[in-house]
């Protein structure tokens, strides 16, 4: 049994991974070939460095998913704040039902039902051209809200509900509470959703090209235009750094964590030693 | 009780404020929007009322070849068919291959588990679009695949993956797989041991444990994954194009060739696809519900 668990494992990453490094090998082709490799270069490197409307999609993307990760976090954040202490059931329901919409959908449909509304909207303003970086950017931020409201309302539920109580009996405003209080506890959810959000804005294709202005592409519609014609080996190149940048932030985030465990596991092991101790004391202090 | 303390009615205050921007949001970017593609659906060119645009979806027919001579085919009932039939067939492959899969994942040890599920998730990363294009050049017709059996003095002029169903269904299994495995394995991570255990000491066999508490207690697993799957595949409109040479259209396809032409026939094809996977989902539902139930 052991034995067939390890041969399958290794069967499904062949599965997950040949593609990829058959990406990764043909990048360092030396001629325009994807079938046949001949020689080593890093030529289609060098040109996808000069390619200055590649290089303007990464700049783009990054612009587009910084701003969208920021605006949908903080809207998120305080929206879950919001929905946590709502009374009426009913409107909690609502809420909890439109949230979910964005995630069951279809993102064709996402897509395509915004772009409807942004042609309509722009048809009875007169404009020229409905579609730009700012419908784009709503988009973004519509599909990323749902992730950072569930990141943050389980942490709202964690939370000790005692803490906000006593800062206020203590003398602090609301508003203080919030951000003096809530928002350390909240934090790991919110940078959850934070990083989710970025991601999220930063992959998305579907959404992006329903929406898209004529003035503005990210890296993946740059990547849908150049598949659209005969490919020469730079995708590769592009589609190779893509593939360590993330090998590199996953290692790093999988490292962080390991390193928090740790954290948390010691800090626990030494307030049990504390109470232990404490206890000790007492006992002693009593005989 | 609750509002009586001074404190916790300014709390209230605040906390109406803190949702009034994203309901507003939500009301005009997500609600407005779906009533949209509803409008355009049941409308014409000058937005007066029709139904035109759903019954031409039921009612449109073309011929195509068929042996030596044609035959009349529902063109777009035909194409919702093989949307549905393809999203089906990827989720199934997804969901045999991936189970075993978790489940190999959920039993290894702490450190074994974090490192797998960090490996699976880096193809997840990679755009969707790359990942498929992997696909073409590979199966392509003179791709890796049928060059190197060439190689090996094979004839395969005759011979074509891409263009196939076939094609369309391996870049679906291989975009989505993540999609499977991830909540499948978050499930079965939580299971407790002993209750496999004690199936066992009480005497159910391998294949029993597995039927009958294994996989009961990772149904919901199962059913997200499923959703996660079918949903993409179902509405695809990038992969079968890449890998179908345009020779698989799927219902993807039509909307997106349509949305800018004719954006009233495309509502009507995502009004549909809507209310299909609606159906769809609520009867998963169901049957999970009888499935905790008994």
């Amino acid at each position: 049994m052991k034995r067939a668990s390890k041969i399958y494992t290794v069967l499904i990453m062949l599965f997950l991974f040949a593609p990829i490094a058959i990406l990764i090998l043909f990048s360092f082709n030396g001629q325009n070939s994807k079938t046949v490799l001949d020689g080593f270069s890093f030529h289609w490197y060098e040109e996808l460095f000069v390619d200055t409307v590649t290089l303007e999609a990464v700049r783009n993307t990054l612009i587009l998913a910084v701003i969208a990760a920021l605006v949908s976090t903080v809207m998120g954040t305080a929206a879950a704040v919001g929905i946590f202490r709502l009374r009426s059931k009913y409107l909690r329901a609502a809420l909890d039902t439109v949230t979910n919409v964005p995630m069951i959908n279809p993102d064709i449909i996402t897509g395509i039902s915004l772009m409807l509304m942004f042609a309509f909207v722009g048809r009875l303003m007169g404009l020229a051209n409905s579609l730009s970086f700012w419908t784009m950017l709503i988009a973004h931020i519509t599909f990323c809200l749902p992730y950072v409201i569930l990141q943050v309302l389980p942490k709202l539920q964690q939370m000790d509900k005692s803490l906000p109580e006593a800062a206020m009996d203590l003398g602090c405003t609301p508003l203080r509470t919030f951000f003096k209080v809530e928002v350390p506890e909240l934090l790991p959810g919110i940078l959850t959703g934070l990083i989710m959000a970025f991601t999220l804005s930063l992959d998305d294709f579907v959404i992006s090209y329903f929406t898209k202005g004529n003035d503005f592409e990210t890296l993946p519609i740059r990547i849908y235009n150049m598949t659209k014609k005969p490919v020469t080996p730079k995708m590769y190149a592009l589609a190779t750094i893509i593939f360590f940048v993330i090998l590199a932030l996953l290692t790093l985030s999988n490292l962080i964590d390991s390193d928090t465990d740790k954290a948390i596991k010691e800090a626990k092991k030494a307030k049990k030693a504390k109470k232990a101790k404490k206890r000790n004391t007492v006992k002693e202090a009593k005989t | 009780m609750k509002n009586k303390n001074p404190l916790n009615r300014r709390g209230g205050l605040i906390q109406r404020l803190a949702l009034a921007p994203y309901t507003l949001w939500a009301v005009l970017f997500i609600v407005v929007p779906l009533f949209f593609v509803g409008y355009y659906a049941f409308t014409d060119g000058q937005f007066h009322f029709t139904t035109k645009n759903i019954t031409d979806i039921f009612t449109t027919t073309s011929r195509i070849k068929d042996g030596d001579g044609f035959k009349e085919i529902h063109t777009y009932l035909v194409i919702f068919g093989r949307s549905l039939k393809l999203a089906v067939i990827s989720t199934a492959i997804c969901l045999l291959l991936g189970y075993p899969f978790a489940y190999i994942i959920a039993r290894s040890s702490a450190r074994t588990q974090s490192i797998l599920i960090t490996i699976i998730m880096i193809p997840m990363w990679m755009n969707f679009l790359i990942r498929t294009y992997a696909w073409m050049t590979i199966l392509q017709d003179t791709g890796l695949l049928l060059n190197g059996l060439r190689l090996l003095g094979l004839n395969m002029d005759n011979v074509h993956i891409t263009g196939t169903e076939t094609a369309v269904v391996i870049g679906m299994v291989y975009d989505y797989f993540p999609y499977m495995i991830l909540p499948i394995y978050s499930i079965m991570a939580k299971m407790d041991i002993k209750l496999l255990e004690a199936a066992s000491d009480l005497g159910c066999n391998g294949f029993g444990v597995l039927r009958r508490v294994i996989f009961p207690l990772s149904l919901p697993g199962v059913i997200s994954g499923v959703i996660m799957v079918l949903i993409p595949s179902i509405s695809t409109f990038y992969i079968s194009k890449m890998l179908g040479n345009g020779l698989t259209t799927m219902i993807g396809d039509v909307i997106e060739s349509q949305y800018q032409t004719n954006p009233h026939f495309s509502s009507a094809l995502a009004f549909i696809l809507m209310v299909v996977l609606l159906v769809a989902m609520a009867l998963m539902q169901r049957y999970a519900n009888k499935r905790a139930a008994a």
